[in-house]
């Protein structure tokens, strides 16, 4: 490896950067005319470019919208190759299952979207069940689903209360502590989090990814945010 | 007849109100033709049965909890709406004017935390904070209503927004701008209104407080919030919709696909209002504002908020209605210079626009916290508003001529009784907030800047505080309903009272 692919790795990156999903499709289609395995074009292409995005996120050169195009153009990226992957009997090394809702009474939906958009960004499996979630239904997810994480968003004081009964659902099933339970929203602290014995709390969406990462014990070898 | 002489000019002595438009009459016609589209197509998510009942009774084709309204239908609804409407103080004055060019302000509603003067920290609020804000809010003249500022912390969450209100009614004068969490809570707040009133017909006449109702962006009625809308029309409680598009998050990136949007969710609103209670009081308003593409909020404070909430009123008025808007907010998290510049210009801006009533004074970090200081900091930017309003006013005789011919060249204009006479109408003179002349330079004492002007503001206009009359038999009908209301959630003892 190494050299001499250089030059697909660093358009593949730059798909990414691009947010151009038919240019990261075409080149994961053209990894295996090169014979590049699939793992490697994610390791060493697509994946560089989700970390240059999410860096630059951070020092406000790349906006949201970009986030969002560098998101579909990596899924674009893994459509093709996750059947290849999957017919060799590797499994791309998935950074963690996260389950992310709105409490019960409450439809505030654009924090916890973002939180899953950046989750997704950093090679995370987020499946969102929307707003307005029972906190029975945040159980069955985690339980059908096999996730290793439960966030809930609480946006009124009214319904933080309803971040306490995810908890209690997740204990109730017997899910814990294997499945952790994260919760965030502006009426949410710290303080709260420790009082509901939430696993953890995050103020914003990039230290969500961070309490994730550190959640998951890896801050996984491919995907890291500085 | 380019020889007229000046003398043959009939001396003006009319005023221009002074307003600023950013929509042409086109643009207008167009964003409003465009937003009956959007009722038809994508049409508009309804979640409350009897709002579903009620649409498709009316002819609108409901499939999967989608209604899609025709625009005759609308059009219709937007026929029974009062034009104008008023809010009484309790005292039975018609202190705020809903319609046309007026323009109140009251404070922002429902926030989380206060910013605590002393450590310059939000925390949680307490009863007592929301009493204390009401007692400012009554004494500042800028404020024409009081707002349900606080969800108190040491109250249950069950009847948080509930027992707003009854703080609010217990300690003030003014109408009130407030809103209701869930669907019992806002009858247990209809009740305290009538209890307040002197009964349901009395409330329905001279109606004290609005109800800030929220669609969800884009387009969609959540059960809780139709359900609200049919509550409140019964009741002839007015209604005013907050929808809130942020362009680019959950609505259309540009300021004017934004306006349609907003202008589509308050015209599917009045039509489910109005269907259930025709020629009930309803508020074209909201809380318009951009999503900000790298901080990933809603600034309260940016100046294309500013041109939505503008855009949006002008839609409102363009179509003969009562309007309102959230502005007088900013995005620091301090009692700064962001706050100052921020919540200044945003007052001028809104008060040029001609919004009815405009929400928001008090608040910092993007309507999570209200400040004290900054709300009577806000109270001088509103005072410059509405002079500013009020315009160039010329007198009868002459305008410089006469007091010219009293005095010549000699200077003496403040000898002059003219002076005496108008100086106060033409002048606006701010509290002590506002820092102007030497006072502060003199005897080499330390200067002091406008936060710490503020919170001496703040202790002063407290301590004149005088609790408004209320008879005592109201009073206790007032605190029987709290009583009820508490102990229902455990509540042992009434906090604030
Ligand atoms: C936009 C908004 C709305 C929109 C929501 C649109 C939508 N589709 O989501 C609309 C207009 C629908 C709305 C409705 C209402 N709202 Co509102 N709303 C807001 C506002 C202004 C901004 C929220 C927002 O989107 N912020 C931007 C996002 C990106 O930030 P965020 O949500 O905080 O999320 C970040 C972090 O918190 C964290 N995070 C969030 N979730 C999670 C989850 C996890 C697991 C983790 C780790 C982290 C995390 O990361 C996110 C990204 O950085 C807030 C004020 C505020 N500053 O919070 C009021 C606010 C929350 N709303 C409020 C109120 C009162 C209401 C209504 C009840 C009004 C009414 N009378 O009808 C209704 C609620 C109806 C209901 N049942 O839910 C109050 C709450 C008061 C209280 N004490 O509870 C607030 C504080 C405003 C106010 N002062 O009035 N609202």
């Amino acid at each position: 490896m190494g050299c001499v692919h250089e030059e697909t790795f660093r358009a593949m990156r730059q798909s990414i950067i691009d947010g151009a999903p038919e240019a990261a499709a075409t080149l994961a289609q053209k990894s295996f005319v090169l014979g590049i395995a699939p793992l490697e074009a994610i390791d060493q292409g697509f994946v560089p470019g989700m970390n240059d995005v999410g860096e630059q996120f951070t020092l406000r050169t790349v906006f949201l919208p970009d986030m969002m195009a560098a998101a579909e153009a990596m899924k674009a990226a893994m459509n093709v190759l996750e059947p290849v992957l999957k017919q060799q009997g590797t499994e791309r090394p998935c950074a963690g299952k996260v389950i992310l809702g709105t409490a019960k009474g409450d439809i505030h939906e654009i924090g916890k979207t973002l939180v899953g958009t950046l989750l997704t960004a950093h090679g995370f499996q987020v499946h969102d069940l929307g707003v307005d979630v029972p906190s029975d239904h945040f159980a069955a997810a985690a339980a059908d689903l096999a996730a290793d994480i439960v966030g809930v968003s609480a946006l009124l004081t009214t319904t933080m209360r309803g971040q306490k009964a995810v908890v209690e659902a997740i204990e109730h099933a017997g899910l814990r502590p294997r499945v952790k339970v994260i919760v965030g929203g502006a009426p949410v602290t710290r303080r709260w989090a420790e009082e509901i014995r939430a696993d953890g709390y995050a103020k914003d969406a990039m230290r969500a990814v961070a309490l994730v990462q550190g959640l998951m014990g890896s801050h996984s070898d491919t995907i890291r945010v500085s | 007849m380019a020889t007229q002489s000046c003398a043959d000019v009939k001396p003006s002595t009319t005023t221009v109100r002074p307003d600023l438009k950013l929509l042409d009459l086109s643009l207008t016609e167009r964003i409003v033709a465009e937003a009956f589209e959007l009722l038809i197509n994508p049409g508009v998510k309804v979640a409350t049965p009897r709002a579903i009942e009620l649409l498709a009774g009316a002819g609108t084709r409901v499939e999967n909890g989608i209604a899609h309204i025709p625009e005759s239908l609308a059009r219709c609804a937007l026929e029974s709406v009062p034009r104008e409407f008023f809010l009484y103080d309790r005292a039975g004055a018609a202190v705020v004017h809903y319609g046309g060019e007026k323009v109140h302000f009251d404070p922002g509603s429902s926030c989380l935390n206060i910013l605590d003067p002393d450590t310059l920290q939000p925390r949680p609020a307490q009863s007592g904070d929301l009493v204390r804000l009401v007692q400012l809010t009554e004494m500042l003249p800028q404020f024409a209503a009081q707002s349900t500022a606080f969800v108190c912390n040491d109250v249950p969450q069950e009847i948080g927004d509930f027992y707003r209100l009854f703080l609010v009614l217990l300690y003030a004068n003014k109408p009130v701008i407030t809103g209701a969490f869930s669907a019992p809570t806002l009858q247990a707040m209809l009740d305290l209104l009538a209890a307040d009133a002197g009964g349901g017909e009395a409330l329905k006449r001279r109606p004290r407080a609005v109800f800030d109702v929220c669609p969800s962006p884009p387009l969609n009625w959540s059960e809780f919030a139709a359900e609200n809308l049919l509550q409140l029309g019964h009741a002839g409680v007015p209604a005013q919709m907050v929808s809130m598009p942020l362009a680019g998050a959950t609505a259309p990136v540009t300021l004017a696909g934004s306006v349609v949007q907003h202008a589509a969710e308050c015209i599917s609103g009045i039509t489910i209002h109005q269907l259930a209670s025709p020629g009930a009081p309803i508020v074209w308003g909201g809380a318009p504002a951009i999503f900000d593409m790298s901080a990933g909020c809603a600034p309260m404070g940016a100046i294309e908020t500013v041109m939505l909430n503008m855009a949006c009123t002008q839609v409102g008025k363009y179509l003969g209605l009562p309007t309102h808007g959230y502005l007088v907010a900013t995005d620091s998290k301090l009692v700064d210079a962001q706050a100052g510049l921020e919540s200044g210009i945003s007052a001028v801006l809104g008060a040029l626009a001609g919004i009815n009533m405009i929400s928001g004074a008090g608040m910092l970090d993007s309507l999570a916290c209200h400040s004290l200081e900054k709300l009577v900091i806000d109270a001088e930017a509103i005072s410059y508003a509405q002079r500013l309003v009020r315009g160039v006013e010329a007198g009868q005789e002459t305008l410089a001529a006469s007091a010219f011919a009293q005095i010549g060249l000699s200077g003496e204009f403040l000898r002059l009784k003219e002076t005496r006479a108008l100086f106060r109408s033409e002048q606006y003179f701010p509290s002590s907030v506002i820092q102007r002349g030497s006072e502060a330079r003199a005897d080499g004492q330390p200067l002091c800047d406008t936060f710490s002007r503020a919170r001496t503001r703040v202790q002063e206009v407290l301590t004149s505080y005088k609790r408004p009359a209320m008879s005592l038999e109201r009073e206790k009908s007032l605190l029987e309903i709290a009583r009820r209301e508490g102990a229902r959630v455990g509540l042992q003892h009434l906090p604030g009272v």
